[in-house]
């Protein structure tokens, strides 16, 4: 089963033109991902790596059936990007690309959460399924089918938390990057209550960093809603205060935000905590069924 | 990007958003003119830095006749200012705010801020601005106000009056706020803003508000389109190692360890740096070499490194996902041969074309220590760098 993304998904490539689109759609087609087409405006008619290209994602979706979307897109696009992928109903949008204004973020917020879409990132590494599915750029040699789902802040910090999980034998169902932006598209408890409802997922890993109230939210979700083991490392513990302007930040966070705050608050809710990176693949054996 | 209050009342003047009568002074000379043309007999003095806490530091201060004008503005004028913000270096003062007073009777907090929780621009406010407010936030949660603005629709009437009436406003102030914020919040989304922070926002013996103060934040990723914003940026404000690696399109921080640290993605950089305080070594830096490293940005790394005389030994932690180990390992050699750099490295390449890097860096000549585990290779740069220290 795992979530998000599976072996019947069928993914279109927004952007696939570009350098970077292109190796690593290369990639994921060589993986096994059912890439069906690419959207570049102005490029209807051509081909790239064999694939179709269109001007936009309704006929791409139309005459391909893509149900997914990866989005490589200039950040000063992304917005449009990622509203026409929604608009046009994909249910599923990775988007890869950093640096997108955050205005522009909560503008595609408020628009895709009218259409229900599920959109993953941006600013991150993308979704796996091992076995079926790659969106993204991750390094897919790391990864193995299994049983843990991780989800993480951080794009390099989820490929040392799969590197763990596959040498000591679990493999991961799915893994997911939601992108260390202000306002990503997905958070934390949207990827906790998917993994718990999945029947492959037997235990998840959870790795956020300092900054912002999303993992004390999470630890709050996971003692309510969470029944499998959940394994968490917070990066950031040595990290020095940062320099602040004005007191609006204080305010809004109310004292959260720091690693140690973070680590008592999913202590509370029963998580497997450690605290370093690498001791991740002992917490697992430690709590896996 | 932050901008200093002169500018931000600048722009608040461009919205007809109301602020005092003041001018901006970079030398002494020009005091007397501006005494001249601005105020009667008492001005306050305000140092133009990129903080808060200004007024219990001592950048804010009242004074009542030119002579003391003049003293205070000797002492502030290249000197720097140590807030409970600021690291203790403090920030330099290169320019100087000097403004007519403002007869008060009530102090408000008022601020706009992008609340990664509800995702919506939130408006902050309370009856009981001023220094102390974070103070107030924490004993008295319930003096804080948030009003968040649905991006859809944009700031709307009712939940203007809505704060005006939890502010407990009379009439004609209440419509003064109204247009403020909605002034504000244009502003706002305009200049793709990331903070506006009026504290205190007053309210003035003749019954009118006034913007004393003015905190903005300029949102970084969208400077592309804020081209005006650019050209107003002080880079004296800004750490100059840090906004040289930021020009360089990487993300450093400077630290008070030996051990320098150079790493792909934000959240692997900080726990190869916890990793490293676990294991009893002390980091020299935050570095983070981005996603578009190439070759080229290896070896400028390596310079940014370096330039911290601290520094004595170098961990290269990669776990290559749209970076190529290769890329870095030939960014590796290259630096190490142009810069003759004689200070242990330890590398760790994992991922994407991790084989090919390690295999790059076998056959060159350079003397680095490859670790495939990342455990081993915190503890090794440790144990080198400890020799190098004793050495």
């Amino acid at each position: 089963m795992a979530i998000l993304i599976d072996k019947n998904t069928k993914v279109l490539v927004q952007g696939l033109t570009g350098a970077q689109a292109s190796f690593h759609t290369q990639r994921a087609m060589a993986y096994g991902t059912n890439v069906v087409s690419g959207v570049v405006p102005g490029k209807r008619g051509q081909r790239h790596l064999d694939l179709p290209i269109y001007n936009t994602v309704e006929c791409a979706k139309r005459l391909t059936g893509a149900n997914a979307s990866i989005i490589y897109v200039p950040a000063p696009f992304c917005k449009d990007a990622i509203i026409e992928a929604s608009e046009n109903g994909i249910e599923t949008i990775v988007c890869i690309t950093e640096g997108i204004p955050t205005l522009d973020m909560l503008d595609v917020k408020a628009a895709i959460d009218l259409n229900g879409s599920r959109l993953i990132g941006p600013n991150c590494p993308g979704v796996i399924t091992p076995g079926q599915c790659k969106m993204g750029i991750m390094p897919e040699s790391i990864h193995m089918p299994g049983s843990v789902g991780i989800v993480s802040r951080s794009g390099t910090l989820t490929y040392e938390a799969v590197n763990q999980s596959t040498l000591s034998g679990f493999g991961q169902s799915t893994c997911v990057g939601i992108g260390g932006d202000p306002v990503p598209g997905s958070d934390f408890i949207d990827m906790l209550r998917m993994f718990q409802d999945d029947p492959d997922t037997k235990a998840i890993v959870m790795i956020g960093e300092i900054g912002g109230a999303k993992e004390e939210a999470a630890a709050e979700f996971i003692k309510e809603y969470v029944t499998k083991p959940v394994v968490s490392y917070i990066a950031g513990v040595t990290a020095p205060k940062g320099k602040r302007m004005g007191h609006a930040g204080a305010i809004i966070d109310g004292g959260k935000g720091t690693a140690n705050e973070k680590y008592a608050a999913l202590e509370r809710a029963g998580v497997c905590t450690v605290r370093t990176i690498t001791s991740i693949a002992d917490a697992l054996k430690e709590v896996h069924p | 990007m932050n901008l200093h209050e002169y500018q931000a009342k600048n722009l608040y003047r461009k919205y007809d958003i109301p602020t005092t009568k003041g001018k901006l002074l970079t030398h002494p000379s020009q005091l007397d003119d501006i005494l001249r043309t601005i105020g009667k007999d008492r001005w306050v003095i305000k140092a133009q830095v990129h903080t808060g806490g200004r007024g219990k530091a001592g950048g804010v201060v009242l004074v009542d006749s030119k002579a003391e004008a003049n003293e205070e503005v000797r002492r502030l004028l290249g000197s720097r200012l140590i807030t409970h913000q600021t690291t203790n270096e403090g920030q330099p003062i290169n320019s100087i705010y000097i403004e007519e007073p403002s007869d008060i009777v009530q102090q408000i907090y008022l601020a706009f801020i992008v609340d990664r929780t509800t995702q919506r621009v939130m408006i902050i406010t309370s009856s009981e601005g001023g220094v102390e407010i974070e103070e107030v936030a924490e004993k008295t949660p319930e003096k804080i106000l948030r009003n968040p603005i649905n991006p859809v629709v944009g700031i709307m009437p009712a939940q203007c009056r809505q704060i005006c009436d939890d502010l407990n406003l009379d009439k004609t102030l209440s419509a003064q706020m109204i247009d403020l914020m909605q002034k504000i919040y244009k502003m706002f989304v305009e200049n793709d803003l990331s903070l506006v922070e009026i504290n205190p926002l007053v309210v003035t013996k003749q019954g009118y508000l006034i913007c004393l103060d003015g905190k903005v934040q300029v949102d970084n990723s969208a400077l592309y389109r804020q081209t005006k914003m650019n050209e107003i940026r002080d880079e004296s404000q800004e750490d100059s190692r840090e906004l040289k690696a930021e020009k360089l399109d990487l993300n450093y921080v400077s630290l008070d360890g030996n051990i320098g640290c150079m790493v792909n993605g934000a959240g692997l950089a900080m726990a190869t740096m916890d990793l490293i305080q676990t294991f009893g070594g002390e980091p020299a830096n935050f570095l983070d070499v981005g996603g578009s490293v190439n070759e080229k940005r290896v070896i400028e790394a390596f310079g940014i490194i370096l330039s911290d005389e601290k520094v004595d030994g170098i961990l290269v932690n990669i776990f290559g996902g749209i970076v190529r180990c290769d890329i870095i390992a030939a960014g590796i050699i290259s630096a190490v041969e142009a810069m003759n750099i004689n200070i242990p490295i330890v590398v760790r390449l994992e991922g994407t074309n991790a084989k090919e890097g390690l295999e790059l860096i076998k056959n060159s000549t350079v003397s680095v220590y490859e670790e495939h585990d990342l455990n081993k290779a915190a503890q090794k740069i440790i144990e080198l760098t400890k020799e190098q220290g004793a050495n």
